[in-house]
């Protein structure tokens, strides 16, 4: 099902949606554009894509898992445990079908057939993705490079791609389908071929895709070569932004915080490439320098994760990772030279 | 496990020991009375030890599966968790999610003769297979242990070490790295030892744990004592936050010591990235 809805009634439609429900939406603040709950007021912007993807609508920065109660010795009582489950539904628009699809990697992670974190399947399962198709691709931009595109649909409801005076609006699950029934969507018409010519347009403004397929036997063969590790680790200042800002980095702390008779335990985003991330009680840290932790961190992403899940690329090409890097760090070069690396040494 | 992997169980600590200077061992009971009884485990899987308010830490189940009136953990003081868990004292909650991970190949030992080498608080996870064992002794071949460690005051199972001895269907030896007096036992480190002890691989199962120091010369010396890879069983430790796969800090490689671990052979060992 194709819609086609003004830019104005968009503004209008997503404000609606947002007394109702919580929304997550680019809005422009101080510079920047940057996921925020929408609030009236609050204008969209979808004029360049969020310094950080809406991972938080999935996977919050911080979250409490559990609670517990401590009662003073005198009281008898035994501390109480409570599990904090999330609740509600929520709806996020505008983000890139990068940014969307950073969740389809949490998915074979976070839910198997032993362990289910019921954390994350309860907001993914309770979150509506307004996605919106790429019409410019910056030179940091490689989803064709991961198995996607600009105009890739795979995880999100609804597909929103620019034309003149608007978007056409493509429903991808009955979820979208339902929104698109609302009355500020009208017939696409001719707007629908013009949709298709664009999204046809990003993708070739994109160029040639790199083959990472050899990647994941070829960062194996390169496990030992600490030399070359470290030459690909000179510039990093292991300050972590490329992980924080990585839409598909699932990695977290847990954590406890205590105040007064109260604890909670806490989930928060992690970062692999800082010392502590593996640093052992005892002192032994199995990832002791940061070639070691660029090594695991391009291994996971480009060997072991496909390697476990049916060869998909743990990196939806976003390159938030490169743009962020305060040191010059592009990931695209560090697995290139990986693959491009003789054999023979 | 509960369907929230990450909701624990609540405890009561029953018993504290004091091990060594900086090693107690607790026994803990689940205070739900029905869990507590349909508990299951097997020798070698670990749990999560909560500390509310400090935080949480993995350690094996050192108690046997034979004897399920209490779960003991053996802890080192070395950290936050561990400085708080040492605080404890009889009657303390705790939380504990358990059993987590891969167990010894209890089944696949049968009928064999098992070497076990311990060393400091690396007997911990030893002691629960040991003591399995020594609870379904003819279901085995020989069983030996040699268990070292720095000093005799850091030799941990004091209590039951006089049982370990006295019993003639085990061999047991006792080593410390130097001479103290009154010691009876032997002197030297753990691999030297193993040499001079010389056993036979002959269907043979050698299952190790310790400091990586000694672990790394103790497979030499099993090597040299014509032990194949298959033959040597060791079990790992890393740093872990969530213990089901998901957090991302235990791997080597494609393989998560919480999951697929924490009981590798040699062999296995040998297969993965170079990332101990």
């Amino acid at each position: 099902m194709e819609r086609f809805i003004t830019q104005d009634n968009l503004q209008r439609f997503t404000a609606a949606l947002a007394e109702k429900k919580n929304v997550l939406a680019p809005v422009a603040s101080g510079g920047t554009t940057t996921f925020r709950r929408l609030r009236p007021g609050m204008q969209l912007d979808f004029s360049r894509m969020a310094v950080i993807s809406p991972k938080d609508a999935t996977f919050p920065r911080n979250e409490t898992l559990l609670t517990v109660q401590r009662y003073p010795e005198e009281s008898g009582k035994r501390m109480e445990l409570q599990e904090h489950l999330p609740e509600g539904e929520m709806v996020v628009i505008g983000c890139r079908p990068c940014g969307t699809r950073g969740k389809l990697v949490f998915d074979p992670v976070y839910e198997t057939l032993a362990i289910k974190d019921p954390y994350y399947i309860r907001r993914r399962d309770g979150a509506t993705f307004i996605t919106l198709a790429c019409a410019r691709p910056e030179t940091t931009c490689f989803c064709h490079s991961v198995g996607s595109g600009p105009a890739d649909a795979t995880g999100s409801d609804i597909l929103l791609t620019a034309v003149e005076g608007g978007f056409v609006a493509k429903a991808v699950t009955p979820k979208g389908e339902e929104l698109l029934g609302d009355a500020l969507f009208e017939e696409p018409g001719a707007r629908a071929e013009e949709a298709e010519r664009n999204n046809t347009k990003a993708r070739e403004m994109m160029g040639q895709a790199h083959d990472f397929s050899s990647a994941a036997e070829k960062l194996l063969k390169r496990f030992d070569d600490m030399d070359f590790w470290q030459t690909q680790s000179d510039k990093c200042i292991s300050c972590g932004a490329c992980t924080y800002m990585c839409p598909t980095c699932y990695c977290f702390n847990i954590t406890d915080d205590e105040a007064g008779l109260v604890s909670r335990r806490l989930r928060t985003w992690d970062n692999c490439m800082s010392h502590t991330f593996t640093l052992e009680g005892s002192g032994h840290n199995p990832r002791s320098t940061k070639a070691h932790r660029l090594k695991n961190r391009m291994g996971h992403k480009f060997s072991y994760y496909p390697d476990l899940h049916g060869g998909q690329i743990a990196c939806c090409g976003c390159g938030r990772c490169i743009k962020q890097c305060p040191a010059g760090v592009d990931i695209r070069q560090v697995v290139m030279a990986a693959q491009e690396y003789p054999d023979e040494r | 496990m509960n369907a929230n992997p990450y909701l624990p169980d609540m405890a009561t600590v029953v018993e504290v020991i004091e091990e060594t200077p900086n090693i107690k061992s607790f026994r803990l009971v689940l205070n739900d009375e029905e869990k507590m009884r349909s508990f299951s485990f097997k020798p070698g899987q670990v749990g999560q030890l909560s500390v509310f308010g400090a935080g949480e830490s993995t350690f094996v189940i050192n108690s046997s599966p034979t004897r399920m009136e209490y779960l003991q953990f053996s802890v080192m003081r070395v950290g936050e968790v561990t400085t708080r868990l040492h605080q404890l004292k009889a009657g303390d909650q705790v939380g504990v999610r358990a059993p987590l991970g891969k167990p010894f190949p209890v089944e696949d030992m049968q009928g064999k003769n098992i070497l076990f080498i311990g060393g400091g608080i690396g007997m911990a996870p030893l002691r629960t297979l040991f003591t399995y064992m020594l609870d379904t002794r003819d279901d085995y071949q020989d069983i030996t242990l040699l268990y070292g460690a720095r000093s005799p005051v850091d030799l941990t199972y004091q209590a039951e070490l006089p049982d370990w001895l006295a019993r003639e269907d085990v061999k047991t030896v006792l080593c410390v790295d130097n001479e103290y007096p009154g010691w009876e036992h032997k002197v030297g480190l753990i691999p030297n030892i193993l040499l001079e002890m010389n056993p036979s691989p002959e269907n043979t199962v050698a299952i190790t744990c310790g400091p990586p120091i000694m672990i790394k010369f103790t497979l030499q010396a099993l090597k040299k004592l014509d032990f194949a890879d298959e033959q040597i069983i060791t079990t790992l430790e890393k740093r872990m936050k969530c213990g089901v796969g998901i957090c991302g800090r235990c791997n080597i490689g494609t393989q998560y010591v919480c999951l697929d671990g924490p009981v590798f052979t040699y062999a296995q060992l040998k297969e993965l990235p170079s990332e101990l």
